[in-house]
């Protein structure tokens, strides 16, 4: 199908959308018509274009996706539960399709100050708080599908923890995809707010069920105020035909501290952005990311940290696992503005590659203006290294176990920096197996 | 199992030959191990001794091009290496590999329940393997601490000798093969890893300790020595062979070598 065709749908979807925006507030009908005239004159990226050089959104394209209508087939929550990594005691917010579904939700266990909302529901009691950061900020005018999710803006999770609380419990925002009977598309819009001296631990889970497409397209927005803790984390169970569209971008005023971990674990086609804007003195970002992928999956991450104030301080960690005729794509780019001195910025990728047919494009990029600062980059692709492999041999483990151990090996250092036990051990138990499962 | 044919060899190397990257390391190696005993191999440097240690353990990177191994009757050769490991054979590593990120927890209990597995017994569990690895930490003097640690990693020379033969001891292997455990070892730690050894001595239990130096030979003593020089076995004893190349060093032996051909 042509790209034109593709746009000429979301377009009339668009128009379908808009016939319910009556109880909007102005500012955000006139944001979402922003983001559709964005869009349509956009158009959808193609590998020509240098941020999308190794991702060819094709199957994004030629797919009719629609919008859920509804709940439709309810999903049984212990399937939700063990594939996003959760138990019922857990505070979270659910949306399944895109739309927020109460009866799966529950946030009881949290201070009562703390909130944690369906955003639609948020903007026709809070718009004032919600309208600065949702329409400035993000890349509507320069992304597609930043410009798409714009133009769809409806639900999504809002957050805000007050200023100088600490939750204690993370908060899980999960979104689940299913085809129900067609190929469905979601715009999750999250916002998080987390005010001066509060600390928060945010995980958002994306799970998906069934064999049929669809495609998640996300954008969330992370505000951390002065001297906030935030840690986040970001974990894909897509299924197998699941497309996801992901745009995290975070600003950090003086003295936060934002780490962010991303961890893809399957999909068909995965594009992860990530904009990190340390703009104040003192700031910190830490992004630590997995991917692992194997049959002829398709994982694409592009990070942005722009150290905008002096001395801040960055350090990106990524890592991925590939087999099968899979591809990996890292994009890391870092910079630093003319009056960020004494900024330090250090960013590494290191690819595992367990096949001879799997792909990765590695590309560090580094702008630098200031002439007093501390940068590092590095890269590696490599394979299991043999000595190792006929160790564990030597003691009895047979080839593909000492694989697996060995891949496992190789990824559990980002999974030990977690912080939330539970989740921790959950993945170090999903890795171990998903090794061993892929060798037979 | 059978009775272990009393006097008949566990381990039966005739006439092996092996090479590297196209040079020929072993030029026929014959030598016959008996459950119950222990063998030194001592050489100059470049002898062939770890050579032979890597070829009986299964590395790949070493073609044997002539010759066989007989391991309780079977063509060892044939088998994998994780085969042989789950036959009962092991090798302490000259230099353990370091593995970040598997505890050494893990990966001994995974290696036992492999050998476990083959040899029909149940595997163990966690609280099972726990108990069994405290008591064998006595062996080799080994703090707890270090089972949490990733493998061999940021261990001492010292330390991951002793693992090595902690190893050993979880395995519990009928044929293990000690290549140069004594080197970069001080004597308070060779004294531990060669205290550890000797508490595994057993009669149902082959050895092949594999040095360069005599020293090794104070603590673990042998019953057999056999001396490598240029791929052969040229010279066979009793211990005592061992303080005469203590005394006389190896050039003696190349002078008789010499002399003969």
């Amino acid at each position: 199908m042509k790209s034109s065709q593709s746009k000429e749908r979301f377009l009339s979807a668009f128009e379908r959308f808009q016939k319910g925006f009556a109880a909007s507030p102005d500012w955000l009908r006139d944001l979402r018509r922003a983001g559709i005239a964005c869009f349509d004159e956009l158009g959808f990226p193609t590998t020509r274009d240098e941020e999308w050089r190794f991702t060819n959104v094709e199957p994004i394209v030629s797919t009719s996706f629609e919008s859920a209508n509804g709940a439709g087939k309810i999903l049984r929550p212990e399937d939700l539960y063990s594939r996003s990594f959760i138990d019922s005691a857990y505070n979270r917010i659910v949306f399944v399709n895109g739309i927020f579904c109460p009866e799966h939700s529950s946030v009881r266990g949290l201070p009562s100050n703390v909130r944690v909302e369906n955003l639609s529901a948020a903007l026709t009691t809070d718009d004032g708080v919600i309208e600065p950061y949702l329409s400035r900020d993000t890349r509507y005018r320069q992304e597609a599908f930043v410009a798409l999710n714009t133009a769809f803006t409806e639900e999504g999770a809002f957050v805000l923890v007050p200023r100088g609380v600490v939750v204690t419990e993370p908060i899980y925002l999960v979104f689940a995809s299913y085809g129900n009977g067609f190929p469905v598309m979601s715009h999750p819009r999250n916002l998080v707010i987390c005010e001066a001296g509060s600390q928060a631990r945010i995980v958002e889970s994306y799970v998906g069920f069934g064999e049929q497409p669809y495609l998640t397209n996300v954008v969330t927005k992370v505000v951390g105020e002065e001297g906030a803790i935030i840690d986040y984390y970001r974990v894909q169970r897509e299924a197998s035909k699941g497309y996801h569209v992901g745009a995290l971008s975070a600003r950090m005023s003086r003295n936060c501290s934002f780490t962010a971990h991303s961890v893809t674990l399957s999909g068909s086609l995965i594009r992860n952005d990530i904009h990190a804007l340390l703009d104040g003195e003192g700031a910190t970002c830490v992004l630590n990311g997995l991917y692992l992928l194997d049959g002829k999956q398709h994982v694409d991450n592009h990070t942005e940290i722009d150290h905008a104030k002096p001395r801040a301080t960055s350090q990106e960690l990524y890592k991925g696992i590939l087999s099968g005729t899979s591809h990996a794509v890292f994009n890391g780019k870092i910079l630093v503005q003319k009056d960020a001195q004494k900024s330090d910025a250090r960013q590494t990728n290191k690819n595992l590659l367990l096949s001879e047919n799997a792909v990765v494009n590695t590309k560090p990029q580094l702008e630098i203006h200031a002439d007093d600062v501390k940068c590092s980059h590095g890269s590696t692709i490599g394979q299991l290294d043999t000595d190792a492999l006929f160790y564990l041999r030597s003691r009895g483990l047979d080839a593909a176990d000492a694989q697996s151990l060995l891949s496992y090996a190789f990824a559990s250092d980002l999974v030990g920096r977690m912080r939330i036990a539970p989740l921790r051990a959950r993945l170090d138990d999903y890795l171990l197996t998903s090794f061993r499962r892929s060798q037979s | 199992m059978d009775s272990f044919r009393e006097g008949i060899s566990m381990l039966q190397i005739k006439n092996l030959r092996a090479k590297i990257g196209g040079q020929e390391i072993l030029r026929g190696i014959d030598l016959s191990i008996r459950a119950g005993e222990v063998h030194a191999i001592m050489g100059p440097n470049g002898s062939g001794k770890s050579t032979l240690a890597h070829v009986l353990s299964g590395r790949e990177s070493y073609e044997v091009t002539g010759g066989e191994i007989l391991y309780e009757g079977k063509n060892l050769l044939a088998m994998t290496p994780e085969e042989r490991a789950r036959e009962g054979m092991f090798l302490a590593f000259q230099y353990p590999v370091e593995i970040p990120g598997v505890s050494t927890t893990y990966f001994l209990k995974a290696a036992l329940n492999a050998v476990r597995k083959h040899r029909g017994l149940e595997e163990l569990d966690a609280m099972e393997f726990l108990s069994l690895i405290k008591e064998r930490m006595k062996l080799v003097e080994m703090e707890q601490s270090l089972l949490n640690r990733p493998l061999n990693e940021g261990f001492s020379g010292g330390e991951k000798k002793r693992n090595e033969i902690l190893q050993m001891a979880v395995l519990n292997p009928k044929l293990a093969v000690l290549d140069e455990t004594d080197s970069g070892l001080d004597i308070d730690a060779l004294r531990i890893v060669a205290g550890g050894v000797n508490a595994l001595r057993q009669k149902d239990r082959a050895m092949i300790v594999i040095t360069h130096y005599q020293r090794l030979l104070n603590y673990i003593v042998p019953d057999f020595i056999h001396v490598l020089y240029d791929g052969r076995i040229v010279k066979s004893g009793s211990k005592e062979l061992a303080l005469e190349l203590e005394v006389k060093g190896y050039d003696w032996i190349k002078d008789e070598v010499a002399a003969v051909q």
